[in-house]
C-alpha cells in the first residue's frame, strides 16, 4: 500500500506519538488546569510544553499566545467570526479552502464586505492585486499559505508588507504548509496564525490552533465559545487574558500530548531539510505526470513554488474513477474530487469534475512515487 | 521577613503557572505547583509555591517573562 492522501492528513505518525498518546491516557489522564493534584498539574505541563514547541517551531511571540483549538477550521472561524464586524471590509484570494470561504460567506450576509481576489489559472497570486483592492473600512487579509488543491504557494510575507504598511491584519490559513515549509510569524508579518496538527506537524487529528499576534486587539476578537477555563473562577465573566480567553472547556489534552511529540519531531529533522526531501520528490512526481499522454498537471510545475501536493486530469477518466482503481488495483490511497475548495477549482478551471491529487509526506519515498506514477501511466493506457 | 516557610506566587491562569514554573527551574529555583489557598482566593487553579527566601528571585522571574500576576502572599 501507498500513502500518498498527506494532504488531508499524515500518516504515518513518527515514532513516539502515538505512545505519548497511550502514556496521557494510562499514566496521566488528568484535567489540565481544572485540578490541583499532580496529576493535573503534570497534564497542565504536557498542553503548556505542546505550547512552547509549537512557539517555537513558528517564531510565536509567546507560549501563551497559541490558543489550542480541534483544527485549522476552527481557528479561522475564530478569527473571523470573532473579529469582523459589519461594515469592515476583508480581501481573500480564489484560492481558498471551504475553511475560509463558508465563514466569510456567512460574515458576508451579515454586512462585512468581501473582495477574492482572483489569482491566474496556474493558481499564482500577484501581491499587488492584494494591494490594489484595499480600500478605507479594509481591517483584515486572509490568505491561504497553500493551495490544498495544486500546492501553489501564495506570498505571504510581500502580502504581510503590504499589510503592515496599510495597518490591516493578516490571517494565514497554514494547514497545507505548517511542519513543511518554513513560517517565521515576526519576518512574515502575520498577526493570526491559523494551524493544523494532523498534517505536516505530525500529529493527531483533532489537534490545532491560532496564534494570536501582538498587533492583534484581543479586545475586540471575540471568543467563539465562552465558559470553564481553570481561572478566575470566582466571575462568571469570560476571563480576558490569552490563551484563556479562547480556550474554554477541556483541551484535548491526549491529543496535544502526541503533537507535542510529532512537532518535536519536524524541529528535529528540521523544516528545511523535510522540504528539500519534498521538493525532491515532488519533482520526481511532476516529472513522472507530465510525460503520460493526455494528462494535465495543475498548478505551476516550479517544485519550489509549491508544496509536495500534487494535483491532475486525465483526459477520458474522471478522478473519482482514476481514484477508485488506484486504491483496488493498485493500492494506492489519494484523494479525488473538489477537496473542499470548490473555488480553487474554478480558478484552475477544473471544476465541477474536479483532479486527483497526490498528497507527498515525510515518510513517502522515490520508490513509491515511481510505482505511483507507473499506476497511473497503467491506467491512462489503458484509457487511451 | 521570616526567611522559614512559602510565599505562592497567584497567577491568572494554569498556563501562565506553567510558563513561570519553566522559568524558575531555568533559574534553579525550586517551585511546586500547589491549589490557591482559599483564604487567599477562591479561584479553583494552581499557583506557584516558593521559599520565602527566594520571593525576591520569584518576582524577578515575573518580570522577565513579562507576566500579569494577581499577587504574591506568604502563606
Amino acid at each position: 500500500m501507498i500513502y500518498l492522501d498527506n494532504a488531508a492528513t499524515s500518516w504515518p505518525k513518527p515514532r513516539g506519538v502515538a505512545e505519548a498518546m497511550v502514556r496521557f491516557l494510562d499514566e496521566v489522564g488528568a484535567n489540565p488546569g481544572r485540578s490541583g493534584h499532580h496529576l493535573s498539574v503534570e497534564a497542565a505541563r504536557i498542553v503548556y510544553e505542546t505550547r512552547e514547541v509549537v512557539a517555537h517551531l513558528f517564531n510565536a511571540p509567546d507560549p501563551l499566545r497559541v490558543v489550542f483549538c480541534n483544527n485549522a477550521t476552527e481557528a479561522i472561524n475564530l478569527s473571523l467570526r470573532g473579529f469582523l464586524k459589519a461594515g469592515d471590509h476583508i480581501i481573500t484570494s480564489s484560492m481558498e479552502h471551504n475553511s475560509v470561504m463558508r465563514p466569510i460567506r456567512v460574515l458576508e450576509q451579515r454586512g462585512v464586505a468581501v473582495t477574492v481576489v482572483r489569482c491566474s489559472g496556474e493558481g499564482v497570486l500577484d501581491p499587488t492585486w492584494i494591494e490594489t483592492a484595499i480600500r478605507p473600512e479594509t481591517v483584515m487579509i486572509v490568505l491561504n499559505h497553500a493551495s490544498n488543491v495544486t500546492g501553489s504557494l501564495l506570498p505571504v510575507g510581500e502580502v504581510g508588507q503590504i499589510a503592515r504598511m496599510h495597518d490591516l491584519l493578516l490571517l494565514v490559513d497554514a494547514a497545507q504548509t505548517g511542519g513543511a515549509y518554513p513560517i517565521d510569524m515576526q519576518s512574515d508579518c502575520i498577526d493570526l496564525l491559523c494551524f493544523t496538527g494532523h498534517k505536516s506537524l505530525c500529529g493527531p487529528m483533532g489537534t490545532g490552533g491560532l496564534i494570536v499576534g501582538e498587533r492583534v486587539d484581543v479586545d475586540r476578537l471575540d471568543p467563539l465559545k465562552c465558559g470553564g477555563t481553570g481561572s478566575r473562577s470566582e466571575q462568571e465573566q469570560q476571563p480576558d487574558f490569552l490563551p484563556d480567553r479562547y480556550e474554554s472547556g477541556t483541551l484535548n489534552a491526549m491529543g496535544l500530548a502526541g503533537l507535542a511529540v510529532g512537532v518535536q519531531y519536524v524541529v528535529e529533522q528540521g523544516v528545511e531539510v523535510i522540504r528539500s526531501q519534498e521538493i525532491t520528490l515532488t519533482e520526481q512526481l511532476i516529472h513522472g505526470l507530465a510525460e503520460i499522454p493526455g494528462l494535465a498537471v495543475q498548478g505551476g510545475r516550479d517544485a519550489s513554488r509549491r508544496t509536495a501536493t500534487v494535483s491532475f486530469t486525465l483526459a477520458g477518466m474522471a478522478p473519482s474513477e482514476i481514484g477508485l482503481a488506484l486504491d483496488e488495483r493498485h493500492g494506492i490511497l489519494c484523494r479525488v474530487g473538489l477537496h473542499c475548495a470548490p473555488a480553487a477549482h474554478r480558478t484552475l478551471g477544473t471544476f465541477p469534475a474536479g483532479t486527483v491529487r497526490f498528497g507527498l509526506g515525510a515518510f513517502n519515498t522515490a520508490d513509491e512515487v515511481e510505482k505511483a506514477v507507473e499506476a497511473v501511466r497503467c491506467l491512462a493506457g489503458e484509457h487511451a | 521577613m521570616n526567611r522559614n516557610g512559602h510565599a505562592v506566587v497567584v497567577v491568572f491562569s494554569t498556563s501562565h503557572a506553567m510558563k513561570l514554573e519553566k522559568r524558575l527551574e531555568a533559574k534553579g529555583i525550586e517551585c511546586k505547583m500547589i491549589p490557591v489557598p482559599r483564604h487567599i482566593s477562591s479561584d479553583c487553579g494552581v499557583c506557584v509555591r516558593v521559599a520565602r527566601a527566594d520571593v525576591e528571585a520569584a518576582r524577578q522571574a515575573v518580570e522577565e517573562i513579562g507576566l500579569e500576576i494577581d499577587g504574591i502572599h506568604e502563606i
